[in-house]
């Protein structure tokens, strides 16, 4: 690729200055499920919608929030395939920093080198933008972090966000419930709630997905949290962490009865 | 003879309480010629992390440089100064880049931590870590400073005695080795101050 006269960036400006490939790009994003994240005061929660196109996909096959690093989580909006190109080159990211020094690569390097790769791609020729955005969530040296990444490679650090579908209601709901202290438990009520608002149809644990990440600096995504929740009817958790999870989960069975 | 011992060196660095101490011969020499005898192998990377650079003086000064580069850009991207242990990584990687042509130098590192932790380490010329809690050494007076350190160190020295003890394992070595002397070179370094010292030995 680049070498065939072709090959040009198909990236350019518009007369008005706009870049109208990255506008569709975000076309597709906001086209996308919602997904939202929200910065507690000593963990991150993100939170996605994962509504299947027939009651015949097993949804245990589907994953939407992924690891990149033991301590840092992420969820996109928009088009899975391409999210999966981001999640690799990330992952591979974070492994030669390690590599290098020896040491979890930092969320905000992490942030920054999928960020380039995303501006890479508005300006390379003969490829296109991105259709995703991903919320990067990571506990480190600095504390809990939550990052957006757009199509664009632009990159923003934010208390609570949301993206895709509904994004204005859910951003909205999340001003007005959004506190500087939240607590663990508080933020996957409020990720939960603001993923009810804007449903279509029945929430429920099978239906939504939700990643965690505390003090412990271990992201735990759902299908995590139902290992521990069924393991702790056998053996007693002494974890404090994993005891804040099966909280957690515990909240969401609590929502699926409510439902029903 | 070994390329290794082509310019002459010693090199030492101590562990103190909350600080630590680097020490260097200053002679280069080209075999048995002495050329300069103001060498400088000590270089300081950031206000509490230093590296000296035994072995080949021409490939030290160029690993220096080279880590120079990856420091600097280090510092602009993460905003931080590179922890002691980050460091070491980062030189055992560039060393062993270069396995199958090797730069002929032996790094020790010596640096203080967030915490005002101590931490000391010395590599072979490919990268291969060696951690110590007391003392390391390299160069070629590195087998009469082994003697020398084992003999007079003791663990969580002040500053000043430290100084002392370093110094004296320092000269002790390099009259036992005739490719390196010339006095010495000494950095102090605390929580709060850096001392550098020039020791005066037996200048012949």
């Amino acid at each position: 690729m680049g070498d065939s006269q072709y090959s040009f960036s198909l990236t350019t400006f518009s007369p008005s200055g706009k870049l109208v490939q990255i506008e569709h790009a975000l076309t597709a994003v906001g086209s996308g499920q919602t997904s939202l994240g929200i910065k507690a005061a000593n963990a991150v929660v993100i939170a996605t919608e994962k509504k299947l196109p027939s009651i015949l996909v097993d949804e245990t096959s589907v994953q939407k929030i992924q690891l990149l690093t033991p301590n840092i989580g992420v969820v996109y909006s928009g088009m899975g395939p391409d999210s999966r190109v981001l999640v690799r080159k990330s992952r591979k990211q974070a492994e030669q920093y390690h590599r290098l020094y020896k040491e979890p690569i930092p969320v905000t390097q992490l942030v920054r080198e999928t960020a380039a790769v995303m501006q890479e791609f508005t300006q390379s020729g003969g490829v296109r933008p991105f259709g995703v955005s991903l919320l990067i969530a990571g506990f480190d040296d600095n504390g809990p972090q939550l990052y957006q990444v757009d199509p664009s490679g632009s990159y923003f650090s934010w208390k609570a966000s949301a993206m895709g579908k509904n994004v204005s209601n859910a951003k909205t709901f999340l001003e007005k419930r959004y506190t500087e202290d939240l607590e663990l438990d508080d933020a996957v009520h409020t990720a939960i709630l603001t993923l009810k608002e804007g449903f279509e149809g029945q929430i429920s644990g099978k239906n939504i997905e939700i990643g965690v990440i505390g003090t412990d600096r271990k992201f735990r995504s759902q299908t995590g949290l139902r290992l521990v929740s069924n393991g702790a009817s056998k053996q007693k958790v002494t974890d404090k962490w994993e005891q804040k999870i099966c909280m957690v989960w515990k909240l969401d069975m609590l929502l699926k009865c409510h439902v029903k | 003879m070994s390329i290794f011992e082509y310019n002459g060196s010693a090199l030492v660095a101590m562990v103190g309480k909350n600080c630590f101490a680097i020490a260097a011969d200053r002679r280069l020499g080209v075999q048995l010629q002495t050329i300069a005898t103001d060498f400088q192998r000590i270089y300081k990377m950031h206000d509490r992390l230093f590296i000296g650079l035994s072995g080949l003086a021409t490939d030290a000064q160029t690993l220096y440089q080279r880590l120079v580069f990856r420091h600097k850009l280090y510092q602009l991207r993460e905003e931080r100064d590179m922890k002691p242990e980050t460091f070491a990584n980062l030189v055992s990687a560039i060393l062993y880049e270069k396995r199958f042509g090797p730069y002929f130098c032996q790094p020790v590192i010596a640096g203080l931590s967030d915490e005002d932790k101590p931490f000391i380490c010395t590599m072979d010329s490919i990268g291969a870590k060696e951690l110590a809690k007391d003392f390391v050494v390299a160069g070629t007076a590195s087998e009469s400073l082994y003697g020398a350190c084992e003999a007079m160190y003791k663990p969580d020295l002040e500053p000043e005695e430290l100084f002392e003890t370093i110094s004296q394992a320092l000269l002790a070595s390099v009259d036992r080795d005739c490719l390196s002397g010339w006095g010495g070179h000494v950095y102090l370094v605390t929580p709060t101050e850096i001392k550098e010292r020039i020791l005066k030995g037996r200048m012949d």
